[in-house]
C-alpha cells in the first residue's frame, strides 16, 4: 500500500475492512511527516529511504518508506505475523520502489495517476500471498 | 487543561547491601561497625569487570552481621543477596598468653567453619590501642608481636589479611592512617570477593539458561536468579546492567510465547496459559511488586502478572536512568505485545478485560511519568505520551460499545451483567489500583462517562494538535464527532466532522472521504439544513464507492425534496457536477458557425451519475451575446472553431471549476530534442528527449494537489447568472450514463456559459463552461467584387474580367439585375464566354446583367469580356511628356505606369449606392522614335517594342505630317504585315521630302492596326502614337581628309600626317538663328562661332599640336571654313578617321540668351543610333588623359557656375558629318623592328 499525500495505489487483502485500513494509513502519514523531517535536519542528502515502524496498533504494524522524490510506500501488516521482520520488510518495500520506478518510466503513465499497471499489481499481489 | 490526576506515591527503594560477617570480639565489632558501615561507602573504588566489559567506579555500601554459623550459605543456594562476601575476625588481643590460651583458638574454629562452607574471603583486624598497650606494658615483649604471630599462623601467604588497626576512637594522625588502610584494605578486599562470587554467580546463571530445554527446567526458577544479579546491579547503582538482566528475560519469554506460536510448547508455559481473572492493570508505584513476585517465584502468576511485574521492574530502572520516555514507548509495545501474546496463546479472557487492562494500564504508566517529570517537560514531550492516551481512548471507545453505553437505549441487561463481571476483575480491594477502578466504575456509571469520554478526546486532539500530527487528530475528531452524534449533539459534531471531511478531500483519500461524507449527511439531515444536505446527497448519489441501495436512498432523497411543493420562488441550486457532468459539446455543423437562415444545434452530452433515471423539466443553457463580434461580419473569427472541429470533450476532472481547473491541470511539458554528436566525425551518438521545466513539474508533485478523483471534490455552489439568454429544453428524462441533448441557437455570436437542470425544487448549476465555447450565427451584406481573369489587362483588346458576387443574406430575385454604366473608352463586349445563364442587355448608357435567382450565402462568379480602346493620337495617357527635339525624347522607364484606369459604376438591386469599382489597363507596345540625316536627307525611324507577353501582328504602319501639306513621307518599309513577338522590336523608316523649305519642326503620328498572332482581320484595332520634330534642317557638314606625308602615297604609321577638316555651311540663315547667334557682331556680316574638336576615342591617332579651336562661320551658305590639323596614326592597317566634333560656341554675354535644356548635354545615351557610336567614343578615357581636349560634360558644367563662354551641341540632324564612318589606309613602317606577337 502506497500513497502520495493522496494515494495512488491501495491494496488490501482481506478486502472487508478496507475503509479502516485507508484510515490507518492516511493517519500514518504523520508519523511518515515526522519522520521526514527529523531526518532532513540532521543529515542532508545521504538519507535512509526505509522508515521503519512507523507505530504499532494492537492489531497492526505499521511500516513506512519514502524515495528520494517524496513518494511514500506504507505497508501494513497484521501484528500476529510474527515472521516478518525488519528485513522482510525492508527489502518488500524495495521490491515495491523497484516496481514503481517502472510504472514511472512508462512513457504512457501520466505522473499522478493512480497506478494500474498490471506489473505492479503483480508485484504486489505476489508480496501479499507470499506474507499470508 | 483538565487531566485526572492522581495523589503522588513517594517511592520507597529499599536499598541492597552487601552483607559482612563479623566473629570475635563482639564489643570491638560493635563499637566500631557503625563508623565503618559509614565509612566504607566513601570512596569509589574501580570495579574490573570480566568478559571485557568496561570497568565502573562504584561505592561499596555493606551490612555488618555478627557471625552466626547457619549465616552461611548452604550448598546450592544461589542467593546473591544475603552473600557474606567477607568474614572478618576482630580481636584487641595484645598479650601473647591470652592469644595462646583463648584467641588463636577460636581463630581457629572460625577459620575451619569458613573452610568448610569454602569461603575464602576473610581478614583479621587487630585493633591496638595505646591503652591497652599501656596496661600490658611489663608483658609485652615488642619484637615479636601479636600481630606477627597471628600472621604466621593463618596468614601463610597472605599477609594482606590480617590488618593492624591503632588507636580507631582516638583522633591522631597516626589512627587516621591506620583507619584509611583498613578501609581501603575492606574495600579491596571485599570487591575481590564479590567480584569472584559475582562472575561465579553468572556463570551458574548461565549453565542454568543453557538447560532451558531440558524437561524440567521452570522460566520462573530462572527468572528468580537472573533477578537476583539484576537486584545486585541495582544495589551497586548499575541500573544499566539491571535493565539488561530484565529484558534479556523478557526476550527469553516473548522467545517462548513466540515458539509456542510456532507450535513448540514447554511445560512450564502453562501457567501462563491459565485464564485471565485480574486485569487490573499495572502497578507501577512499589519499585517491587512484591506480590507479583511472589507468585512469580510459586510459579502461579499469569501472563500479565509476570509481565506487569517485569515491566513494573524495568521502568523503575528506565526512571532512575531518566528515561522517562522510553517508558511510554515500552509501555506502548507492552500493551501491544501482551494482547497479541494472550491471543496466541489462546488464554481465554472475558470480553472487555484487555479493554479494561489495557486502559488501566495505560493510565498507570502515563500516571507514573507525570509524577517523575515536571509539567513543561511533559508538555513539550507530548508526542511520547499521545500514544498512550490514544491506546487508552481507544480502549474506553471500545468497552463504552461493549457495556452497551453508548447506545440510546441505554445498557441492556446483558451488557449490565458483563459490566458486573468486568468490574469484579479490577481488583479492587486492593488500594493501590483503587483510583483508577474507580474511574473506570464511575465510566460505567451513566452520569459520568460522556464527561469522562469527552475528556479524553478533547486532551488527544489538541494532544495530536500540539504535535502537528494533523490526520491523528482530525482522525480523533471525527470520533469525537460521532460520539457527540450519539449523544445527540450533531451541532457539535458538524465541525469535526466537515474538518475532517476537507483534509481527506484536499489529499483525495476516496473511502475516507465518502464515509465522512455520509455521516455529515445524517448529522445535516438531523441539523434540518436542507441545503447542505442535498448538496451531501447529491455528492453521494453519485458516489461509486457507496453501494447502489445507498445510492439510491439520497437520490430518492432529492427527488423527494424536489416533488414537494413549496415556495416555487425559491430553488435550491446545487452544483451539476456531482448530478450530470458535461462529457462532450458537439456544433452542427462544425464550423459553429452558420448564417442565419440555416439551423446551428449544439448537441451536449451529459453523463448521469445518479444511479436511476431522473426526469428534468427543464434544461437550459444561458449564452452570453459577444458585443465585439458583433454577430454580422464575424465569419473568420472565432478562434475556437479552427481547432475543435465542432467538437469540444471535457475531461471529467476539468470540466467542474471554470478557469480555476486549468491550474490544477498544472504545466505542460515543455521537451526538447537533443542531439549528442560525436566531436571527431560529427557522427551521431546519441539522441533523446529532455523535459525543459522539470522543476515545475516535480514541484508540482511535492505540493501535491491530488488528481481530482470524482469524488474527492466538493465543489461550490454556482448561482445561475440571471437575465442572459438561454437556450431551453422541456422535460428531459436522463438515464444512468450518457445523454445526448441537443438544443437550437438564436442568431448572433454567443459564448455558451452555464447549464442548468431543474428538477422540480432543485437547480443544478453548471459554473460556467471552460474552456469557452463560441458559437456564431451571422448575416453577412451581399458583396461584389470585379477582378481581372488574367493580369495584367491590355489596353486595346478584349479582355476577360471576372464578376464574383457573394450573396450574403440577400436573395437574388427573378429580374434582379446589375446596372453597369458604360463609357466610351471602354465598352462591354457582348461575348460568347459569358455564363448562359446570364443574360445581357447593353443600352447606349448601360448595360444590364441580369442575374439568376440564387439564394442566400451562395456566391455567384461570371465573366465579362470589356474592351479597353486605346485613345487615338490627339488623347494622350495622362503621364506621358512630350519633349522637344526628336533626340530628346524621354523614354518612359516606368512604361508600366503606363496604362488607363477605367472606373465601372455598378448600380446592384440591394443598395441604393453604386458600387465603384476601378480596372487598369496597360498598353501593350513601347514606341520610340529618332531623326536620321544624309547631307540635307532626311529620315524618320520608328521602334515599336511589344512590352507584353502576347505575340501581335502588325500592319498598315503609317507615318503622317499634320501640318505641312507640302511634305512627303516615304516608307522605305517592304512589308505590310510584320511579326511583333512578345518582348521584341519592330524598326519602320520613312524618308522625308519636302518642295521647298523643310520646315524645322515636325509633327508627326504614327498609326498602326494590330491584332493578337493568329486571328482575324476583324480583330485589328488601330494604334497611334504622336511625336514631334524640332530643328531638323542641316546647317553645316563636316568633311575631312587626311593627307599623306609628303612624299608618300599612303599615310604610314608613326609618320605625321595632315588631317584636313572641311567645314561648309548649307544653307541660308532662318530668321531665328540670326536673331539668335549674331547679336554681338559688330561688322555687318553675320557670323557665327563655332568650336572643333579633334578626338580619337580608340586611341588609333595621336593629334599633334593643337586638336580643338574656334571658328568663325559667316551665316551664308556654301560658307567654308578648312582647318589643318597633324595627326599621327599609331597602327597600321585601315583606320577610321578620328571623331570631329562641331559645337556651338557660345560667348559669355549671350549665356543668358538660351536656356539650353539641361538634358541636352547629359542624356547623350538617348542620341540616334547613327550617331551614337560616335558620341561614345568621345566619352572614353584615353582622350580625356591627354588633357588635350575638356570634355563635353565638364565643360559644360563649369559654365553653369559662372558665367563663362560656353559650349552647345548641335541638334544631331543639324550637322552632317560626310566623313563619319570612313577609313584610311596606314601603312607600317618600313624599318619596323619590333614585332608583336601575341598568341593565346
Amino acid at each position: 500500500m502506497k500513497c502520495f499525500n493522496y494515494p495512488l495505489y491501495i491494496r488490501s487483502v482481506p478486502s472487508q475492512n478496507e475503509l479502516k485500513f485507508h484510515y490507518t494509513v492516511h493517519t500514518s502519514l504523520d508519523v511518515v511527516e515526522e519522520k521526514v523531517s527529523a531526518v532532513g535536519k540532521s543529515i542532508g542528502d545521504q538519507r535512509e529511504l526505509y522508515l521503519g515502524l512507523l507505530y504499532p496498533t494492537e492489531d497492526y504494524k505499521v511500516y513506512g518508506y519514502v524515495t528520494n522524490s517524496k513518494v511514500k510506500f506504507v505497508i501494513v501488516v497484521d501484528s500476529s505475523n510474527t515472521s516478518l521482520r525488519d528485513n522482510e520488510i525492508r527489502s518488500m518495500f524495495r521490491k515495491l520502489h523497484n516496481s514503481f520506478t517502472d510504472v514511472m518510466c512508462n512513457p504512457f503513465y501520466n505522473p499522478g495517476d493512480p497506478i494500474q499497471s498490471k506489473a505492479f499489481n503483480g508485484i504486489v499481489s505476489g508480496m501479499m500471498v507470499q506474507t499470508g | 487543561r483538565l487531566r485526572v490526576l492522581f495523589p503522588l506515591v513517594p517511592i520507597f527503594y529499599a536499598f541492597l547491601c552487601l552483607f559482612i560477617l563479623g566473629a570475635g570480639d563482639q564489643g570491638l565489632f560493635t563499637s566500631l561497625y557503625t563508623s565503618l558501615a559509614q565509612q566504607l561507602p566513601r570512596e569509589p573504588m574501580e570495579w574490573r569487570r570480566t568478559y571485557g566489559r568496561a570497568p565502573k567506579m562504584i561505592h561499596l555500601e555493606a551490612n555488618f552481621v555478627q557471625f552466626k554459623e547457619e549465616l552461611l550459605p548452604k550448598e546450592g543456594n544461589k542467593a546473591l543477596l544475603t552473600f557474606p562476601f567477607l568474614h572478618i575476625y576482630w580481636t584487641d588481643c595484645c598479650d601473647t598468653e591470652t592469644y595462646k590460651s583463648s584467641v588463636k583458638e577460636d581463630m581457629m574454629r572460625w577459620q575451619n567453619t569458613l573452610r568448610s562452607h569454602s569461603s575464602a574471603d576473610w581478614v583479621i583486624i587487630v585493633v591496638e590501642s595505646n591503652e591497652t598497650k599501656k596496661k600490658n606494658k611489663p608483658n609485652i615483649l615488642p619484637r615479636s608481636s601479636i600481630v606477627d604471630k597471628i600472621r604466621s599462623d593463618f596468614c601463610n601467604k597472605q599477609n594482606d589479611r590480617c590488618v593492624v588497626l591503632s588507636d580507631p576512637l582516638k583522633d591522631s594522625s597516626r589512627s587516621l592512617e591506620s583507619w584509611n588502610a583498613l578501609l581501603l584494605k575492606l574495600r579491596t578486599l571485599l570487591l575481590m570477593s564479590f567480584t569472584k562470587n559475582l562472575g561465579r554467580f553468572e556463570d551458574d546463571m548461565r549453565t542454568l539458561r543453557e538447560k532451558r530445554t531440558q524437561p524440567g527446567w521452570s522460566f520462573c526458577e530462572y527468572f528468580m536468579v537472573q533477578e537476583e544479579l539484576a537486584f545486585v546491579f541495582e544495589m551497586l547503582q548499575q541500573f544499566e546492567d539491571a535493565l539488561v538482566q530484565y529484558d534479556e528475560l523478557d526476550a527469553l519469554f516473548t522467545q517462548y510465547v513466540l515458539n509456542f506460536g510456532a507450535g513448540d510448547t514447554a511445560n512450564w508455559l502453562g501457567s501462563f496459559c491459565a485464564p485471565v481473572r485480574n486485569w487490573s492493570g499495572l502497578l507501577l508505584r512499589r519499585p517491587i511488586d512484591m506480590e507479583k513476585r511472589d507468585s512469580i517465584q510459586r510459579g502461579e502468576a499469569s501472563l500479565l502478572d509476570l509481565r506487569s511485574y517485569l515491566f513494573s521492574r524495568q521502568c523503575t530502572l528506565l526512571i532512575f536512568l531518566q528515561r522517562p520516555w522510553e517508558v511510554t514507548q515500552r509501555a506502548l509495545e507492552l500493551l501491544h505485545n501482551c494482547v497479541q501474546e494472550l491471543r496466541l496463546l489462546e488464554v481465554s479472557v472475558i470480553d472487555g478485560a484487555l479493554d479494561c487492562w489495557v486502559f488501566l494500564s495505560c493510565l498507570e504508566v502515563l500516571h507514573r511519568i507525570e509524577g517523575c517529570c515536571d509539567p513543561a517537560q511533559l508538555a513539550a514531550n507530548c508526542s511520547h505520551t499521545v500514544g498512550l492516551w490514544a491506546y487508552a481512548t481507544d480502549k474506553l471507545k471500545c468497552l463504552g460499545e461493549l457495556c452497551g453505553l453508548v447506545s440510546k437505549n441505554g445498557p441492556t441487561s446483558e451488557d449490565l451483567n458483563r459490566t458486573v463481571d468486568l468490574l469484579a476483575g479490577l481488583g479492587d480491594e486492593r488500594p493501590e489500583t483503587g483510583e483508577f477502578g474507580l474511574f473506570l466504575f464511575y465510566f460505567f456509571e451513566p452520569h459520568f462517562r460522556f464527561l469522562h469520554h469527552l475528556h479524553m478526546f478533547l486532551f488527544l486532539y489538541f494532544d495530536f494538535f500540539s504535535i502537528g500530527r494533523l490526520r491523528s487528530a482530525r482522525l480523533v475528531g471525527k470520533s469525537l464527532a460521532e460520539f457527540y452524534m450519539r449523544k445527540g449533539d450533531p451541532v457539535r459534531a458538524e465541525p469535526f466532522m466537515k474538518e475532517a471531511l476537507k483534509s481527506y478531500e484536499s489529499e483525495g483519500w476516496r473511502l475516507p472521504v465518502t464515509h465522512t461524507r455520509r455521516q455529515i449527511a445524517e448529522c445535516q439531515k438531523l441539523l434540518g439544513r436542507t441545503e447542505d444536505y442535498l448538496r451531501t446527497s447529491a455528492l453521494l448519489a453519485g458516489d461509486v464507492n457507496l453501494s447502489t441501495e445507498e445510492r439510491k436512498h439520497f437520490c430518492q432523497e432529492i427527488l423527494s425534496f424536489a416533488g414537494r411543493s413549496g415556495n416555487p420562488s425559491h430553488k435550491v441550486s446545487l452544483c451539476m457536477n456531482v448530478f450530470a457532468q458535461l462529457t462532450r459539446l458537439q456544433f452542427r455543423p462544425a464550423t459553429a458557425s452558420v448564417h442565419s437562415g440555416a439551423v446551428l444545434q449544439v448537441e451536449l452530452t451529459l453523463r448521469c451519475l445518479m444511479p436511476v433515471p431522473v426526469c428534468i423539466q427543464q434544461l437550459a443553457a444561458s449564452i452570453h451575446f459577444d458585443v465585439d463580434h458583433g454577430g454580422t461580419h464575424g465569419r473568420s473569427k472565432g478562434a475556437t472553431r479552427q481547432t475543435n472541429q465542432g467538437t469540444i470533450e471535457f475531461k471529467p476532472g476539468t470540466s467542474s471549476a471554470g478557469p480555476n481547473s486549468s491550474t490544477t491541470a498544472g504545466p505542460t511539458l515543455e521537451m526538447d530534442e537533443i542531439q549528442d554528436r560525436s566531436p571527431s566525425d560529427n557522427s551521431l551518438s546519441s539522441v533523446g528527449v529532455v523535459c525543459k521545466n522539470t522543476h515545475l513539474i516535480i514541484r508540482r508533485r511535492e505540493n501535491g494537489s491530488p488528481p481530482e478523483t470524482p469524488n474527492c471534490v466538493s465543489p461550490p455552489t454556482v448561482a445561475m447568472k440571471e437575465g442572459g439568454q438561454m437556450l431551453k429544453v422541456q422535460n428531459v428524462k436522463l438515464e444512468p450514463g450518457n445523454n445526448s441533448i441537443t438544443f437550437t441557437a438564436p442568431p448572433g455570436t454567443y459564448t455558451l456559459r452555464q447549464l442548468c437542470a431543474t428538477v422540480g425544487e432543485v437547480q443544478f448549476v453548471l459554473s460556467p463552461i471552460y474552456p469557452s465555447v463560441r458559437y456564431e450565427v451571422y448575416s453577412q451584406e451581399p458583396q461584389l467584387t470585379v477582378e481581372p481573369l488574367s493580369e495584367p489587362l491590355l489596353a486595346g483588346m478584349p479582355q476577360l474580367v471576372k464578376f464574383t458576387l457573394l450573396t450574403g443574406h440577400y436573395t437574388v430575385k427573378k429580374g434582379d439585375a446589375l446596372q453597369l454604366s458604360n463609357t466610351e473608352t471602354m465598352p462591354i463586349l457582348p461575348s460568347s464566354s459569358c455564363t448562359a445563364t446570364l443574360s445581357i442587355q447593353s443600352s447606349e448608357k448601360v448595360t444590364s446583367i441580369s442575374l439568376p435567382p440564387t439564394l442566400p450565402y451562395q456566391v455567384l462568379e461570371f465573366q465579362l469580356e470589356v474592351l479597353c480602346i486605346i485613345p487615338s493620337g490627339s488623347e494622350r495617357p495622362a503621364n506621358e511628356r512630350l519633349t522637344n527635339g526628336e533626340v530628346r525624347h524621354r523614354p518612359h522607364k516606368d512604361f508600366r505606369n503606363k496604362c488607363y484606369v477605367h472606373t465601372m459604376s455598378i448600380d446592384c438591386p440591394w443598395s441604393i449606392y453604386s458600387t465603384l469599382l476601378a480596372l487598369t489597363f496597360y498598353i501593350p507596345f513601347k514606341t520610340k522614335h529618332s531623326l536620321l540625316s544624309s547631307g540635307n536627307r532626311k529620315y524618320i525611324q520608328v521602334c515599336v517594342q511589344n512590352v507584353s507577353d502576347m505575340n501581335f501582328t502588325l500592319t498598315d504602319m503609317k507615318l503622317t505630317e499634320k501640318q505641312h501639306s507640302s511634305l512627303e513621307l516615304q516608307s522605305l518599309n517592304t512589308k505590310t504585315n510584320q511579326l511583333l513577338c512578345s518582348k521584341h522590336s519592330v524598326f519602320c523608316l520613312w524618308e522625308v521630302r519636302w518642295k521647298d523649305d523643310l520646315p524645322s519642326c515636325l509633327q508627326c503620328v504614327f498609326s498602326a492596326n494590330f491584332c493578337p498572332l493568329n486571328q482575324d482581320a476583324s480583330a485589328f484595332k488601330p494604334f497611334h502614337y504622336q511625336f514631334q520634330l524640332e530643328r531638323v534642317t542641316t546647317l553645316y557638314s563636316v568633311r575631312a581628309e587626311i593627307l599623306p606625308p609628303p612624299g608618300e602615297q599612303h599615310c604610314r604609321s608613326g609618320l605625321v600626317c595632315g588631317l584636313e577638316v572641311c567645314i561648309t555651311r548649307l544653307t541660308e540663315p532662318s530668321e531665328g538663328e540670326i536673331a539668335e547667334d549674331s547679336k554681338t557682331d559688330t561688322d555687318g556680316l553675320k557670323n557665327a562661332k563655332l568650336m572643333y574638336e579633334v578626338a580619337d576615342s580608340s586611341s588609333n591617332w595621336a593629334v599633334c599640336g593643337k586638336s580643338s579651336g574656334m571658328v568663325l562661320m559667316p551665316l551664308k551658305a556654301n560658307a567654308t571654313h578648312k582647318v589643318q590639323i597633324e595627326v599621327m596614326p599609331l597602327f597600321a592597317g585601315h583606320l577610321p578617321f578620328p571623331k570631329i566634333k562641331v559645337l556651338k560656341y557660345l560667348p559669355h554675354n549671350a549665356a543668358a540668351a538660351i536656356q539650353p535644356d539641361p538634358d541636352s548635354c547629359v542624356e547623350n545615351d538617348s542620341l540616334s543610333l547613327l550617331d551614337k557610336t560616335l558620341d561614345d567614343q568621345a566619352d572614353t578615357a584615353s582622350i580625356r588623359s591627354r588633357g588635350s581636349i575638356h570634355s563635353v560634360g565638364s565643360s559644360d558644367q563649369q559654365q553653369k557656375g559662372v558665367a563663362m563662354p560656353r559650349l552647345e551641341p548641335f541638334s544631331p540632324g543639324q550637322v552632317f558629318n560626310n566623313s563619319h564612318s570612313q577609313q584610311v589606309l596606314v601603312l607600317p613602317t618600313t624599318d619596323d623592328h619590333i614585332m608583336e606577337v601575341n598568341a593565346t
